[in-house]
């Protein structure tokens, strides 16, 4: 392998990995906060990519517009799907919160199906995101450059909003102690809503680039790159933000490499994650960054 | 009090008997498909209530269990030619061309092989806890999945396999049903369900108490996974054809939802459950073609049957949580006592169904 074929393996697998982790910032922040594993959070990446594609294509929308709607909109539905499936069970056994969100989940696929149709769609990349950029003899998209900064960007606004605002430290308090917050006089309901609105915002972004990055859209497509998310938050320390941008870049990198190094494995690319992910969890149980939690008897 | 119940059993048995016979000779081949389904679903939801309701281990792999055993059993039960037909872009592996067993022995082996994948992938896994242990879980389904895609010679890969012998009649469905609800039923009551299900209830208590948390969760999740493999390989030989990607995550969800249905931790409601959600789905067919509702002709739309049925689950789950039938079992004694009571009319509140 010449070492410029090495350089475009590393930016594919570092874009990657940025996109796994803006997806996997969403499952912890709403992990950390509820306990809960949001299975419907890689079918709100995928309705993302939809409502993108509908705005450009049939509505004509100008595309940093359209980005800009999708976001907000995005955001709106996953903050009712937390009303309408999540905040009812509240007080419920967590085994019924999670069967909710995986109903959920399947509810999204449907509907998409049904809505949307079965069939690929091709997803309107603008030029100004694929266009190719020469170093030498190495190729590379603007958009590979884009994915990174962008990720990095949005990182250091969340973690400005959750250190800095007050919404942000009722989200640290209730993550820390849920009945004690609500004591504290803590809206609970309205600051996980909060979570989940800024969770669906990030899927929304992920969606959006990852439509341009690989432009073919259909309404499964958020189960993988939904269940490696969840993944990489969970190699990262689950709960923890760093962690899970950290996982994320482990396990985008982690993936190209295997398959840039080892091409006769490609088939096995998916089942890697997992191996990833149970290989991390018998040597430390709670991820790269998480901390060791102390049993209470 | 006790012969009147050994009376009604051996009666309802009976009758289940003559029903069966009735259905097998009556029935055209969809009913009997149905009901078989019925029976292999509440095989599975079994085997998952007695890892995830009895034992309290939040495990998504049945899948994956599954796999295995539909595909020992179809390769066991393929006669050579048909294996020569599928494996058609490489050839089979030799030493498994050639062997052929029969039925019983060949879902015997699938269900011990899964058995013994589950107790390689437990004994390291069964030391995590609660989301992790369902996320691994869910994670050596998916692995099983590609492994199984990528072994060309040995599964046929993406492929999958046709023509696998239709060998799954109702007696086989049925009886393997009840033998395994016999087996759980005995495990729950034996010293080892007690153990399951203070496990379930608190595992520090437990294991204060002297109950080995690694030996009793292995075991459960070693015999969940046998009877998994076994209703697996009824599955493959009565679809007739498999592929990997019928082993997917849905396939899981599908079982969890039957036992969420059915109550957790009820053998009963497990039972009552496959029956209702296979049937369920099956009548929700009629949503896929077109149908009028009396005044409005609704086209057919591919695929609304499942957004009814996943809303219709939603719909469930927030508002009966406990599922049909809680923790409760079905008992002669309640069904007698009810009969009582309407004959009465007195108002007097029934004891929630008690536990044989």
């Amino acid at each position: 392998m010449t070492f410029d074929v090495f350089l475009q393996h590393l930016t594919n697998g570092i874009s990657l990995g940025s996109l796994y982790a803006l997806v996997a910032i969403g499952y912890t922040m709403v992990y950390g906060i509820l306990r809960l594993i949001n299975f419907a959070h890689g079918d709100i990446f995928m309705m993302a990519t939809y409502f993108t594609f509908y705005s450009i294509v049939i509505f004509g929308v100008p595309w940093y517009a359209a980005f800009l709607a999708v976001i907000v909109v995005t955001g709106a539905l996953g903050i009712v799907l937390e009303t309408s499936a999540y905040r009812p069970l509240r007080d419920a056994p967590r085994i019924s919160i999670m069967i909710s969100a995986i109903g959920a989940s399947f509810l999204l696929e449907n509907l998409a199906i049904v809505i949307f149709g079965g069939r690929p769609k091709a997803f309107p990349a603008p030029d100004f995101f694929t266009e190719v950029i020469r170093f030498g003899t190495v190729a590379i998209q603007r958009l590979t450059f884009i994915i990174p900064v962008m990720t990095l960007v949005l990182l250091f606004v969340l973690l400005y909003l959750i250190n800095n605002t007050k919404s942000g430290m009722a989200m640290r308090a209730v993550s820390k102690d849920y009945e004690t917050s609500r004591l504290m006089g803590v809206d609970v309901n309205r600051t996980i809503s909060v979570t989940f609105g800024i969770g669906s915002m990030l899927a929304a972004v992920g969606g959006i680039m990852w439509g341009m990055k690989f432009p073919q859209i259909q309404p499964l497509m958020g189960v993988m790159p939904g269940i490696k998310c969840f993944i990489a938050a969970v190699i990262g320390g689950i709960g923890n933000i760093h962690g899970a941008v950290i996982g994320g870049f482990v396990l985008g990198l982690a993936e190209i490499l295997l398959i840039a190094f080892l091409p006769d494995l490609t088939g096995y690319r998916d089942a890697f994650a997992f191996i990833l992910l149970i290989i991390v969890l018998l040597l430390r149980p709670t991820g790269i960054m998480g901390e060791k939690i102390a049993e209470k008897v | 009090m006790k012969k009147r119940n050994a009376i009604l059993t051996i009666l309802s048995i009976l009758f289940l008997i003559a029903f069966l016979y009735y259905a097998d000779n009556r029935f055209n081949a969809y009913q009997i498909r149905v009901l078989n389904l019925c029976a292999i679903y509440a095989i599975l939801g079994l085997s998952m209530n007695l890892i995830n309701g009895f034992t309290g281990l939040f495990c998504l792999g049945h899948a994956g269990f599954m796999a295995i055993g539909a595909y020992t059993s179809a390769l066991l039960t393929m006669p050579v030619a048909v294996k020569d037909q599928n494996f058609f872009l490489a050839p089979i592996n030799e030493a498994l061309r050639t062997v052929t067993l029969p039925y019983p022995a060949a879902l015997l082996v699938a269900g011990i092989l899964a058995a013994v994948f589950a107790f390689l992938i437990g004994a390291p896994v069964l030391r995590l806890r609660g989301d992790y242990l369902g996320i691994a879980t869910l994670g050596f389904a998916e692995i099983i999945r590609i492994v199984i895609t990528n072994l060309q010679t040995i599964t046929n890969g993406a492929l999958g396999l046709k023509a696998i012998p239709a060998k799954t009649t109702l007696w086989w469905s049925f009886g393997i049903a009840a033998l395994t609800t016999v087996v759980i039923l005995l495990l729950i009551k034996s010293s080892y369900g007690r153990a399951f299900k203070a496990i379930r209830e608190d595992e520090v208590a437990a294991e204060a108490m002297g109950v080995s948390l690694f030996r009793h969760k292995v075991l459960s999740f070693v015999i969940g996974a046998f009877f998994a493999g076994v209703g697996g390989g009824l599955l493959g030989n009565l679809l007739g054809a498999i592929n990997p990607l019928l082993f997917r995550f849905t396939l899981t969800f599908n079982i969890l939802l039957i036992i969420v249905l059915g109550g957790m931790g009820s053998i009963t409601g497990t039972v009552i459950s496959a029956f209702i959600v296979t049937t369920g789905l099956e009548f929700l067919r009629f949503l896929d073609q077109p149908f009028s509702l009396g005044f409005v002709q609704v086209p057919g739309i591919a695929g609304l049957r499942m957004v009814v049925f996943s809303a219709l689950l939603m719909l469930v789950v927030l508002f009966f949580r406990r599922g049909l039938m809680g923790t409760n079992e079905f008992s002669w004694d309640y069904i007698v006592g009810l009969f009582k009571n309407m004959c009465k009319g007195t108002g007097k509140p029934l004891s929630k169904g008690g536990i044989k």
